[in-house]
């Protein structure tokens, strides 16, 4: 019992090591030649356009589910005008970021490890090497670049979209003003909420990056191999997305308290 | 041309290959004999330099494949032309772009002109140029074969090709061209070729030097006399089912 334990705590360590040299290498690949403008542009245009539809449903649907918890509350203390601020802080610190990272982490990273995995059982990877093409400049660069151009564009676009969607539970169904509810939204569109609403997408991005390709590049055993390192991803690309963002939440008020 | 010196080589902790060592001259030929998991696509590997021996050196006319420049490793690589187990296409881009894809990535020619080449190029492996615009996944198995082959082929103009189970799951039919092909471009092209494979009957046709390998180690490396000759229990037993395939084909071949 003991001993699997162990066993398994260092194949963890292994793994994450692995990883680390892995995610390096993806980083130094995306400077220097050749490269790969036309699949990256390829690749920004499916990450976007495949996730955007999933997005905007689950952040619309997000919105009004949180402003009707909300200003139910709210209204108990006689303060349902504030429901714009709290809408707009709870959006554009947690609730974009999250939706929009799981949805890509559903969507795009299970694609990507699919994709570079039933290439790699296929030995089209090696294919890839011998004709001297390096791989993960390749396939991994242009993905990592995509992700950190399109994860924090989406969640803009699930901030948005979220905000829209209180807005309207605030009219129809709280009978609070547009205008008021507007203004309180634009009171805590300050620097420092913005920033961290933009920085958590960011880092998002780089973590579906480097588990998808991981996943992909390390995959093993055929088909099979192929479907448990796309579960795989999609899994560990969550959960990770979530512990960070705490980790991010936690550090990133210690250092920006003034600007909140 | 081709020397291996003492090989070891592994994946993770787990040793493959032991002590491995064979050498093959410009022009010659080989196959390389041995059941699944015995290590014969990790040979092929080792000799491309897409891995390094743990110990052990691998030599491409002379030059150690393993510590060199990325650069001039590349350079070494024109002279090998590598057809996969499965052909090993990439499946998102059609056969032209598939058989001219060295030539995209390395070279200034134009789309058209690369074109041209392909075409050129699958008529040469007796491929109908009408496929140029499919998918890879839209032809037969056979087909991806004697695509890779092309592919392999236009890349380079390598002056030895490594065919990785280059007759497995074929029909009989395929199987021939295919083994047609590879026989064209020795006696043409005169490109040495090494195969490897699980399939004797098939594999007996195509040189006249054999290297028979199991879990990991060479049992033997000789020619088709010797083969038959031989008396290393090991090779008595990996032959035993293939006896019949072998008489028939020194009666055809060598009487
Ligand atoms: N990428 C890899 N990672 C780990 N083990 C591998 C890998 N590729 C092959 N092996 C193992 O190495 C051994 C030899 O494989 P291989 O050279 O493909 O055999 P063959 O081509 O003769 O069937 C097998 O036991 C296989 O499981
Ligand atoms: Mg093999």
């Amino acid at each position: 019992m003991i001993r699997r334990l162990f066993r398994s705590f260092r194949n963890f360590v292994y793994e994450i090591d692995q990883l680390t040299r892995f995610s390096f290498k993806m980083v130094l690949s995306c400077f220097g030649r050749p490269i790969y403008i036309s699949e990256t542009m390829e690749q920004m245009y499916l990450i976007g356009i495949g996730s955007l539809f999933l997005v905007v449903l689950t952040g619309i649907f997000a919105g009004q589910a949180m402003a009707l918890q909300f200003s139910n509350e709210l209204a108990d203390f006689g303060s349902k005008n504030y429901l714009g601020r709290i809408m707009s802080l709870a959006i554009i610190r947690e609730l974009g970021p999250i939706l929009a990272g799981l949805m890509v982490a559903a969507r795009v990273a299970s694609g990507i490890t699919a994709e570079i995995g039933s290439m790699k059982s296929s030995n089209q990877l090696d294919a890839l090497l011998s004709f001297g093409v390096d791989p993960i400049r390749k396939l991994a660069a242009p993905r990592l670049i995509a992700l950190v151009v399109m994860v924090p564009v989406l969640t803009i676009i699930c901030d948005v979209v979220a905000i829209v969607g209180g807005w309207i539970i605030a009219i129809f169904l709280s009978h609070i003003t547009s205008t008021t509810y507007l203004s309180a939204v634009n009171e805590r569109l300050t620097f420092g909420n913005v920033f961290m609403g933009v920085l958590k997408p960011v880092v998002f991005a780089f973590i579906i990056a480097f588990i998808s390709c991981y996943k992909g590049f390390t995959t093993k055993g055929g088909t099979k191999g192929v479907g448990r390192s796309t579960t795989e991803s999609v899994m560990i690309a969550s959960i990770s997305i979530l512990i960070v963002n705490f980790i991010l939440t936690k550090v990133v008020f210690s250092f920006l308290k003034g600007y909140l | 041309m081709i020397r291996l010196d003492k090989v070891n080589f592994g994946y993770n902790t787990e040793q493959v290959l032991h002590d491995v060592s064979f050498h093959i001259k410009p022009g010659e030929s080989r196959i390389i004999m041995g059941g699944s998991g015995s290590g014969k696509s990790t040979i092929l590997r080792l000799i491309l330099g897409l891995d390094c021996p743990w110990s052990g050196e691998v030599y491409i006319d002379g030059e150690n494949i393993c510590g060199q420049k990325l650069k001039h490793l590349q350079e070494i690589r024109k002279q090998i032309g590598m057809v996969f187990q499965e052909g090993a296409l990439f499946d998102s881009m059609t056969i032209a772009e598939n058989v001219g894809y060295y030539l995209f990535e390395h070279t200034k020619k134009k789309e058209s002109e690369i074109e041209q080449e392909a075409r050129r190029m699958l008529e040469f492996v007796d491929l109908d140029p009408g496929i140029m615009d499919k998918l890879p996944e839209e032809l037969s198995g056979g087909m991806r074969r004697r695509v890779a082959i092309a592919r392999a082929l236009l890349s380079t103009r390598p002056k030895i090709m490594l065919f990785d189970e280059p007759t497995t799951g074929l029909d009989p039919q395929a199987t021939k061209n295919v083994m047609n092909l590879i026989r064209k471009l020795r006696k043409e092209e005169n490109i040495a070729v090494i195969i490897v494979t699980h399939q004797i009957a098939d594999a007996l046709k195509l040189a006249d030097k054999f290297v028979v390998i199991q879990k990991g180690r060479i049992v033997f490396d000789g020619d088709m006399d010797e083969l038959r000759g031989s008396e290393n229990p090991e090779v008595i037993k990996f032959l035993a089912p293939f006896r019949e395939s072998i008489s028939d084909v020194v009666k055809r071949n060598f009487v």
